[in-house]
């Protein structure tokens, strides 16, 4: 009965902050949001007993990630409230409800219908020897002690899924080298010439309201 | 009442539903990643509460490389929305028409 109570808390939690994000019209306020949908999540990360991964969810998601968004939001200073009243496209609105409906429609259906819990099969014990195997939840070290939950993910990670693990060091690194070309700038004495062709200065655009360009974009796209 | 693996799916449903909406409505750059990271973490509820219903720690492996693709995503995307609103001040989704050659 606990468990349900906790879920309840943590998923009401999780929703009106998901809510809030999408509605809030300030993007300060939509950063804050996803914080407290984040903070949900940890706890059915920990009502799972996954308690790395929420671990994990607060320290990277809310201090890392969310931080950076606000970063960004301050250094930019578009912390302004977006105008809710126009609808940019026409029928905008009532097609992303109609996605909307689409997705959760099909969601609810595969994941509580149809499949209702997992099709696959169970890794409590390990197909070829009978013995439990490393990867199942309830699996018990050398000693006979019950391993920690952060000892499995290790002993996982770094056997099964070394490549796996490697590959996302290259991608960080690529990831890292990308925002500082990015964001770079052209400094003094060096010559244009030099650089990428996105350096360049683009003409002052207009208003994107009045902005004649937007239908022969898409002439010009086809 | 007992709490059931089916319980997590179908938040997991709503969260992505939300998130989908989100990312479908808004014209804020900063604000359509926000939504991005709603949907991924509503995966990452289904893949925990798979994982736990088949007893196999892979669900939560899964969501480990979720979370460093998603910061991946987070510090790139962040990157390009600076370099647009270096070039227009007030960028919105909308005016990534302006990157055509």
């Amino acid at each position: 009965m606990t468990e349900v109570v906790v879920f309840c808390v943590a998923a009401a939690l999780a929703l009106v902050g998901a809510l809030g994000v999408v509605v809030s019209k300030n993007p300060v306020h939509s950063a804050l949001f996803l914080i407290q949908t984040l903070m949900g999540v940890a706890v059915l990360f920990v009502l799972q007993e996954a308690h790395f991964l929420a671990a994990v969810q607060v320290v990277v998601y809310a201090g890392a990630i969310v931080i950076l968004f606000l970063f960004v939001i301050m250094l930019l200073g578009v912390d302004k409230a977006e105008d809710f009243a126009v609808e940019p496209i026409a029928g905008q609105r009532p097609l992303a409800a109609v996605v909307g409906g689409a997705l959760l429609a099909i969601g609810l259906t595969v994941m509580v219908v149809a499949v209702d819990g997992s099709t696959g099969t169970s890794a409590t014990f390990d197909p070829q020897t009978g013995q439990p195997a490393e990867t199942a939840l309830d699996s018990i070290g050398a000693d006979g002690q019950p391993i920690t939950d952060i000892e499995r993910i290790g002993r996982v990670l770094f056997s099964d899924y070394a490549l796996a693990f490697e590959i996302t060091a290259a991608l960080l690194t690529i990831a890292v080298i990308g925002a500082v070309v990015l964001t770079r700038t052209v400094s003094r004495g060096e010559r244009l010439d030099d650089l990428e062709p996105a350096s360049f200065d683009l003409p002052p655009v207009a208003p994107h309201d009045n902005q004649p360009d937007h239908d022969s974009a898409g002439e010009s796209g086809a | 009442m007992e709490l059931t693996t089916t319980w997590y799916l179908v938040l997991s449903v709503l969260m992505f539903s939300i998130g989908a909406v989100g990312l479908l409505v808004r014209r804020n750059p900063l604000v359509m990643f926000m939504c991005v990271e709603l949907m991924l973490n509503a995966v990452n509820i289904s893949f925990v509460a798979f994982g736990a219903d088949l007893n196999d720690v892979g669900g939560q492996i899964s969501v480990f490389f979720v979370l460093v693709v998603a910061a991946v995503e987070v510090v790139v995307g962040l990157a390009l929305v600076v370099a647009i609103t270096r070039r227009r001040s007030d960028a919105n989704a909308d005016d990534i028409s302006v990157l055509r050659g």
